[in-house]
């Protein structure tokens, strides 16, 4: 009878996040889903709303421009996760250890993941801009170039310019995560590997690389899923020009630029697909569920 | 194997780095925190495969003292010595030591046995001598069915052996060993006490072993050294410490129960040395005077240890005088009772025979063996008796 009572009251208590779940995100993915077996076009609303089977996705994986968004959007993700666990490792190395205005430093590092990314891509792309531009500026007062270059107006470096700017603004969270994997790591185990005879290098290698790679295969997780869907910053810098183009941004130009909603929806669900299957790799293949390495 | 010297050794906890004090001080004006000398002029001379017991409450500087031996903490000042070789410059994979710590800092991604060979691992031994050492060691500490295991997979008493055998295969010159039984239970603790004796007789290794527990010193050490707040008070063998106290603080921490304290003042009376207490005046015997006389007059404390207090039915041999007292509490223990008694201002305990069949709130005679008695200086609380003595013939 107890039983029962505490499981109604539990009910009530999950019901309203369990509506907001059901209406925020289930019913668009399956909404989703649903829309990219038709045709919706806004563009040619006479054409109604006929079923179309998998013409949608036919299409898409025909359309070389699909497959370019697919290869940059892996292309980015590699690159810019590789960089910021790198970088976020090193940082958090760096602010493991005691020093004079370390809290100061812990606080500002956050500052850039801090940051809307809009405004932040809005402002390297002012970084970045040819004529006005402070990169430019310095390069050409440094005398690297004579002429001002225009870094997002060609592929190669709009490639690198986007995820210059993505690392910047997102290592601070790698390494915010990967401190605090550092922290959870019990000091006496370092004096006792001192006392074993181990260098710095082997107490890195053999102490925490291995117990910090719960954490970080976590936070690559977040970051790779992140990184997959990247859309605001490439939007802002390029709008998908100079071989730059994401599937999220190519998602969101054929929906609401060519109104063209059944395609549009076909890709969502295919980049859905994608991240589902990039968890459960991770899942599956590096061990990252959570509760598998408890200490 | 080898001895351990420490020469004038002193560790100063700077509060903060000179950068962060100049920080503070900018900020929070006189509220840089000051700096903490924890271990006072320490002077040791740990002898060749002695058991040496660093012993005394928590922050009494005996931890810091043994993490200097093992280089995890830098000497502020003086010299540190295993064997000939001075190291306070010799990092602690150098120094030849081996360490016990008291969460047993087990690596939690390897099993038992990578456990074990890692530091052999790490000085390029011969797979086949790591093996063998670490099958050894785990053979000597009963855990050669567990080498496959991960230490969370394991019990307090089984990590507790696996961080021992991890010292143990090092064959190092010295065992350094901080609290490592304080994370077991009670009935565990004794076992392993008992374990530790037996293999320390069988490598004959010079260890230094930390603990607060004055019942693990008594019983492991071959000699102890008690400390507190940094300064060491006494160092001898169990035995001496606990019938020669050096002063009222070794008084009150070794045994158990606590050692009885009875304020007073020393009188002289008819050529006789006399301590009279709130409750009771008892007559320092004629074996125990020496050089008391300069102390007539001056205030004291009489120290009595609750076995050497008896009840009058069952009286001990020797002189005693017999002092009465109300009793408090009655705590039978089966082999014993303890009785909590009152003498004038002062409280006592008392451990009489488990026949006694004293009531509560009763007046008892009680025997206070002299011979036994403690003296300190109320000033000082240095021990006025002459110590150590040749022990008194029995009667």
């Amino acid at each position: 009878m107890q039983g029962r009572t505490e499981a109604r009251i539990a009910w009530f208590f999950l019901l309203p996040s369990l509506v907001i779940i059901l209406t925020m995100a289930l019913l668009p993915i399956l909404r989703s889903f649903y829309l990219s077996f038709f045709l919706k076009d806004l563009a040619v609303p006479q054409l109604g709303q006929p079923f179309v089977g998998l013409d949608n996705y036919l299409y898409i994986l025909r359309d070389s421009r699909f497959w370019a968004a697919l290869g940059n959007t892996f292309g980015f993700t590699f690159v810019s996760v590789l960089l910021e666990t790198g970088l976020g490792l090193l940082l958090a190395l760096m602010l493991n250890r005691a020093f004079t205005g370390r809290g100061l430093a812990r606080a500002a590092i956050l500052i850039p993941w801090a940051v809307p990314t809009v405004v932040s891509a809005q402002m390297w792309r002012w970084i970045y801009n040819d004529k006005v531009g402070v990169l430019n500026d310095l390069c050409l007062r440094l005398g690297v170039f004579t002429q001002p270059f225009p870094w997002l107006a060609s592929i190669d470096t709009a490639r690198a310019a986007i995820v210059v700017a993505d690392v910047w603004k997102t290592t601070p969270f790698m390494a915010l995560m990967l401190l605090a994997g550092l922290q959870m790591i019990d000091t006496s185990l370092y004096e006792a590997a001192d006392v074993d005879g181990a260098t710095a290098w082997q107490q890195f290698r053999h102490i925490t690389l291995p117990l910090l790679t719960p954490v970080m295969t976590v936070a690559v997780l977040f970051r790779t899923l992140d990184a997959f869907r990247i859309f605001d910053l490439v939007y802002v810098l390029t709008s998908g020009a100079f071989g730059t183009e994401t599937l999220s941004v190519l998602t969101a130009d054929v929906t609401f630029k060519f109104n063209d909603y059944g395609q549009g929806s076909a890709y969502a669900v295919i980049m859905f697909g994608c991240i589902v299957a990039i968890s459960y790799t991770f899942i599956k293949l590096l061990g990252a569920d959570p509760n598998a390495e408890e200490r | 194997m080898s001895e351990v010297r420490l020469v004038n050794v002193n560790k100063v906890f700077q509060g903060k780095t000179p950068l962060k004090k100049a920080w503070f001080e900018f900020w929070r004006p006189g509220h840089t925190p000051s700096e903490v000398h924890v271990v006072k002029n320490a002077n040791l001379q740990i002898k060749d495969g002695e058991f040496l017991v660093l012993v005394g409450p928590s922050g009494c500087g005996k931890s810091t003292t043994l993490r200097m031996i093992a280089g995890l903490e830098e000497a502020s000042s003086g010299d540190i010595f295993i064997g000939e070789r001075r190291v306070n410059d010799v990092s602690p994979k150098d120094r030849d030591i081996a360490m016990v710590f008291q969460n047993y800092a087990l690596y939690p991604h390897m099993n038992v046995y990578e456990n074990m060979a890692f530091g052999l691992r790490l000085r390029k031994f011969a797979p086949d001598e790591i093996d063998k050492r670490v099958k050894n060691a785990a053979e000597l500490l009963s855990i050669a069915h567990l080498l496959q295991r991960k230490p969370k997979e394991l019990s307090g008493g089984q990590r507790q052996r696996v961080a021992m055998g991890r010292a143990i295969v090092r064959r190092p010159q010295v065992y350094l060993m901080d609290e490592p039984l304080s994370n077991l239970d009670a009935k565990l603790r004794v076992q392993m006490r008992a374990e530790l004796q037996k293999l320390h007789r069988t490598l004959g290794v010079t260890t230094v072993y930390v603990t607060h527990d004055q019942v693990e010193a008594m019983t492991l050490g071959d000699r102890i050294v008690l400390m507190k707040d940094g300064v060491i008070q006494q160092m001898d063998t169990p035995l001496a410490l606990y019938e020669h106290p050096a002063n009222k603080y070794v008084a009150g921490f070794i045994g158990s129960p606590g050692m009885n304290f009875f304020p007073g003042k020393l009188a002289q009376n008819d050529g006789r040395i006399e301590v009279v207490a709130s409750g009771f005046t008892l007559e320092v015997p004629a074996e125990r005077r020496d050089g008391l006389e300069s102390a007539v007059g001056t205030e004291v404390v009489l120290g009595m240890r609750a076995q050497d207090i008896h009840e009058s039915t069952f009286p001990s041999d020797g002189p005693a005088s017999a002092v009465s007292a109300t009793v408090e509490v009655v705590e039978p223990l089966g082999s014993e009772i303890y009785l909590y008694a009152a003498s004038g201002q002062d409280q006592f305990v008392a451990r009489v025979d488990a026949h006694s069949v004293v009531r509560v709130g009763e007046t008892v005679q009680l025997l206070f063996d002299t011979r036994k008695m403690h003296l300190f200086a109320a000033s000082t609380e240095q021990s006025l008796l002459r110590a150590p003595q040749p022990e008194p013939a029995r009667a």
